[in-house]
């Protein structure tokens, strides 16, 4: 007798073939879109890296800019001003973030946790330019800009990260560690700044360190509440404060290929401020979920 | 029997009180906090539109229906601003979404273990990049290789189409230059988003599909982005309102228009970008609280659409975790 001659051809044939290839195709197209922003990316770095590179010096950290404008001075006074208008920022947006966290996850009702979460995660979608118009209507119009409106505005900026990361880590602290402290007769403020808070620490200094990477880069609340400044280095915050991202934004409108310079060299300080925070951030990230077992 | 110290009581007591004090005072700041974060919402509101006031009282809503904008005849209106918005902003919605759902699924389902954490960090430090810095590669980089190379393309094969009809222009400062710009700036948020909604997809429906013989982008199709949808559609909103809302880096490629052009290839304005670029040359006080008026239009878009946001991803658990900026 004869062997019997399989019935089912095991290579794929029509049907099979086409859907095997639609499954190739859309494969294709997912790995393409990861590699297209993963290029775009790195062609803006290194184009900014390429342009900014040449002209960055010591010179160009610590000079003055030129009295009458033009290129060739340095950024100093940009950098002060920044580091002042972000750490004033820091200083307001973190203590009340935190607060808000605390109150979201230890003490709040789930209803108005809910209502007031909705509200920090609307405050964090609305336009910057439009917190901008805000604090430039609260404490610009009648006074004069200053580096303090820049700072509130960022602060502004800043809160809803803040709170967000806060909460997050907060809520990632094991619920044992609050019943054991209640069940010690430890009473609730004293856990949650003794206990809970030191706990999550890590993950929010994480969260503010992210926070200043975004606030150092914008532009829109600053417009308004500091951007007309001279060219001396000043730690005065009543007065308008020069800042990075500011002046890249003037610099950049102007068509003096001089000064595009300048600004190619203060985006590569500002990039790598941003990125290297952020990376800062993920790596402590990652080292306080492992802490928290997570 | 009497063993324990008399003096406990009185200890007692006394921390009770501090406890008592403390707990209650504790409270309250954090609930004045959280009031605080309610409060300045309210004030935003409140004082955007004080300070719109003038032009609001002068323009009502005509304001919406007006294309001019004319310093000089100090008569101000925001239809060319909204056009601007709108397409801007959809445009790049609509080119970032199947690109970032691919992205997604590419960090999701395809990429190999070892580089699938390395590329999901570099998505998304292409949102880290402050919005000034993208925008002066947009000017100097950017602009000029799409009128040098990408737009006279564009004219030639879709000509035909009013969007590419006109005149290519000299330096790119453009409307489709802000499209592209506003693209690269919402795809890491859409796709971060995406990547966490297709994880949180049970495997169970996942290897179901895969042991009933699909193929995976029959899988994908049939189970994940049918029980990702409502969330793709919150961060698709997300990633809208970021887009509205873009002031620095539109305003820099976005060239600024003073009449309408239905050509991508011309300069246009957005809302935010008008605000943006003028703001230190108001010359009086009608334009100066007209410019107030446009970011009070932009605010309270703003608000509507963040709200909407808020309120699918609230109804839909799963995203709200992936959401986290």
């Amino acid at each position: 007798m004869s062997a019997v001659s399989p019935q089912v051809d095991l290579r794929p044939g029509g049907r099979l073939r086409r859907r095997r290839i639609v499954n190739r195709i859309m494969e294709s197209l997912g790995t393409l879109a990861a590699l297209l922003a993963v290029t775009v990316l790195i062609i803006v770095v290194v184009s900014v890296v390429r342009k900014g590179a040449p002209s960055l010096s010591w010179h160009f950290l610590t000079a003055r800019p030129n009295l009458f404008g033009g290129a060739g001075g340095g950024i100093s006074n940009a950098i002060v001003g920044t580091a002042v208008i972000v750490g004033v920022a820091t200083a307001i947006a973190v203590p009340v973030g935190v607060l808000i966290a605390i109150y979201l996850t230890e003490f709040a009702r789930k209803q108005v946790a809910l209502t007031i979460q909705v509200i920090v995660d609307v405050l964090a979608g609305l336009p910057t330019i439009v917190v901008g118009d805000f604090v430039y209507g609260l404490l610009v119009v009648g006074h004069q800009q200053s580096g303090l409106a820049g700072s509130v505005a960022l602060s502004i900026v800043m809160l809803p990260l803040v709170a967000r990361a806060a909460q997050e880590v907060l809520l990632l602290v094991p619920s044992a560690l609050r019943e054991g402290c209640l069940a010690l007769g430890v009473s609730r403020w004293r856990a949650v700044l003794g206990v809970i808070l030191p706990t999550a620490f890590g993950g929010i200094v994480t969260g503010t360190v992210l926070a200043v990477a975004r606030a150092a880069g914008e532009t829109a609340p600053l417009l308004f509440t500091s951007s007309i400044f001279s060219s001396t280095v000043s730690t005065d915050v009543t007065h308008s404060m020069a800042n990075i991202p500011v002046l890249i934004f003037i610099y950049s409108e102007q068509p003096d290929a001089a000064l595009h310079q300048d600004a190619w060299a203060a985006a590569v300080v500002l990039i790598g401020f941003v990125l290297l925070a952020s990376l800062a951030a993920r790596g402590l990230l990652a080292r306080s979920r492992r802490k928290l077992g997570r | 029997m009497s063993a324990v110290p008399s003096t406990t009581p009185l200890l007692t007591s006394r921390r009770r009180l501090a406890d008592r004090l403390g707990d209650r005072g504790f409270y309250a700041v954090t609930l004045a906090a959280s009031l605080l974060c309610v409060a300045i919402v309210g004030a935003i509101v409140w004082k955007v539109f004080a300070l719109a006031d003038l032009s609001i009282s002068r323009y009502k809503l005509n304001f919406f229906t007006t294309t001019v904008w004319d310093p000089v005849k100090n008569h101000y209106g925001a239809l060319l601003f909204l056009y601007g918005t709108a397409v801007s902003s959809f445009v790049a919605l609509l080119v970032a979404t199947p690109l970032s759902i691919a992205i997604g699924l590419y960090l999701s389902e395809l990429a190999p273990r070892g580089i699938r954490g390395l590329i999901a960090s570099l998505v998304e430090m292409l949102a880290a990049i402050p919005s000034v810095v993208l925008g002066l590669w947009g000017i100097l980089v950017l602009g000029p290789f799409m009128a040098a190379h990408v737009d006279p393309w564009l004219h030639d094969t879709l000509g035909w189409t009013p969007m590419f009809a006109g005149q290519v222009g000299q330096n790119g400062l453009s409307m489709l230059t802000a499209i592209v710009i506003l693209t690269i700036m919402i795809v890491p948020i859409i796709s971060s988003i995406s990547r966490e909604l297709f994880l949180s997809v049970p495997a169970e429906l996942e290897e179901g599909a895969l042991a009933l013989g699909a193929t995976r982008w029959e899988m994908v199709r049939g189970v994940i982005l049918p029980s990702a949808r409502s969330g793709i559609a919150a961060a698709m909103i997300l990633g809208l309102a970021r887009a509205l809302g873009e002031a620095i880096a539109v305003t820099q490629v976005i060239g600024g228009a003073t009449r309408f052009n239905a050509s991508w290839f011309a300069p246009a304005d957005t809302l935010a970008s008008k605000v943006a670029g003028n703001y230190q040359s108001a010359s009086t006080k009608v334009e100066a609280s007209s410019l107030i008026y446009l970011a009070g239009i932009l605010l309270v878009i703003g608000l509507v659409v963040n709200v909407i946001a808020q309120v699918i991803i609230r109804r839909f658990d799963p995203v709200r975790s992936a959401s986290r900026a």
